[in-house]
């Protein structure tokens, strides 16, 4: 059985640390705030400008002014702080921000992420997940194994437009877990979705990995 | 010197004319300078280039100035949920220059503080980095980004003193504090402005040095792209 959206989330959840600071992308990544392990103190980042996300808040304390990165209203905690978006982007470019979670569209084997444009669809703009993978200290990547299509999303090159080079240290997928060392190393696989074989994943992927299961 | 105008027409007033420049506030709908844009609108001056992390919705924020065709070009990092917006750029009448969020606040900073070009990390290897300068720094590659110097800043801020220091409220801030230095004159707007004396100066986010003009936009109805809520537990 593979894993489904939040079972992916809880996996990507298990690499939170206690202290950790966190910024987590749109979709998938969204949920991985529901699986913070107990116990272990995790601050979240939204890019627009907010240390320490809350929860929704309640119908009554809906406020226009405390959203988040994808523009829904949340609410404080008392740990919170606010700040400008040059101050944001400091702090993730700086190096600051322990761990981000993101979609992809195309991994490569050397760590390569595509995840902002199709040519020839509708460009949206990349928002901040350029200044995401350039400077948080470790990009998890939480993706469907394949396309709709069912072609490998994780692959030797990216053929849509790259968001990083050589970024990526994590992915994982509805079917498997990759990692790896450093950027000069190759992913290993690590962990399969119960039910699921090497043989399987090895089918639908087309990069390059090393087994350490 | 006076910094306080009786209405945003007024406030813009020797200020407009076409293909300027304006460097705006806001994250999508939040903190977006609502009261100057509309009277930019209304003033009909067009060919402008907006520097903004978004283009506001279908008819609010700078989506306003879309559906007027008065703005020719975009410098943003997203530009989603807006029709008009798609229309006009795949139709070809509409300029973008897509920018990392964090590199077009940083641009606006930098512009702000006199700072022409600086060098990051964000966009290296990917198609924002093409065509411009690359340099080494300790074994790592960093690509050449421009700061903004825009001809006009409009921001919207939640409180003032009437000496032009300014506070923003929560997620408000955003792009309002960096587009505030950017500009040649800065035109704030904000929901209530308070005798000096009143704010504690320890807690202005944005000194009044930066504030060139100001009015009192209030009452807003602010509104939200996405409301979600979660259930009040039982007592």
């Amino acid at each position: 059985m593979a894993w489904d959206r939040n079972q992916m989330a809880q996996r990507a959840a298990k690499e939170l640390e206690d202290g950790y600071y966190v910024n987590l992308g749109i979709g998938i990544p969204t949920l991985v705030a529901n699986y913070i392990p107990e116990g272990k103190e995790v601050t979240l980042q939204s890019e627009n400008g907010m240390l320490g996300i809350g929860p929704f808040p309640y119908p009554d304390e809906v406020d226009a002014d405390l959203i988040n990165a994808g523009k829904q209203t949340i609410s404080e905690l008392d740990r919170s702080s606010y700040f400008d978006s040059a101050q944001s982007f400091a702090m993730i470019r700086g190096g600051h921000i322990d761990l981000t979670v993101l979609g992809a569209m195309e991994v490569s084997e050397g760590g390569d992420i595509a995840n902002w444009m199709i040519p020839g669809k509708m460009i949206k703009g990349m928002g901040g997940a350029m200044d995401l993978v350039a400077g948080v200290k470790k990009i998890i990547v939480v993706m469907e194994h394949v396309s709709k299509n069912g072609d490998a999303k994780f692959k030797p090159q990216c053929d849509l437009p790259l968001t990083g080079q050589n970024v990526v240290d994590m992915i994982i997928t509805d079917l498997a877990v990759f990692r790896r060392k450093d950027h000069d190393s190759k992913f290993e696989l690590i962990e399969l979705a119960p039910g699921v074989t090497q043989e399987e994943v090895a089918e639908k992927t087309t990069a390059s990995y090393d087994v350490a299961l | 010197m006076k910094k306080i105008y009786e209405s945003a027409e007024a406030a813009l007033d020797g200020l407009l004319e076409d293909g300027l420049l304006i460097a705006a506030g806001g994250f999508g709908l939040c903190g977006i300078p609502e009261r100057l844009l509309d009277a930019i609108k209304a003033s009909g001056v067009k060919d402008l280039t907006f520097v903004s992390n978004n283009a506001g919705i279908d008819n609010e924020g700078i989506g306003k100035l879309l559906r007027t065709r008065q703005v020719k070009k975009m410098i943003s990092s997203y530009v989603g949920e807006n029709k008009e917006f798609e229309r006009q750029y795949l139709a070809g009448e509409l300029e973008v220059e897509f920018c990392p969020q964090g590199t077009l606040a940083e641009r606006m900073r930098a512009g702000g503080a006199g700072i022409p070009g600086f060098y990051t990390k964000t966009g290296v290897g990917t198609v924002v980095a093409e065509g411009k300068e690359h340099k080494d720094f300790d074994g790592e590659t960093y690509v050449m980004e421009r700061g903004i110097f825009a001809d006009l800043s409009i921001v919207k801020g939640w409180k003032a003193d009437e000496a032009g220091n300014l506070m923003f409220r929560k997620t408000a801030r955003n792009f309002n504090l960096p587009a505030a230095t950017c500009g040649k004159v800065c035109v704030a707007e904000v929901e209530e402005i308070v005798p000096v004396g009143e704010l504690d100066p320890d807690c202005i986010h944005l000194p009044a040095v930066y504030v060139n003009r100001l009015i009192c936009g209030a009452p807003y109805d602010k509104k939200i792209e996405f409301v979600t809520t979660r259930e009040r537990e039982e007592a």
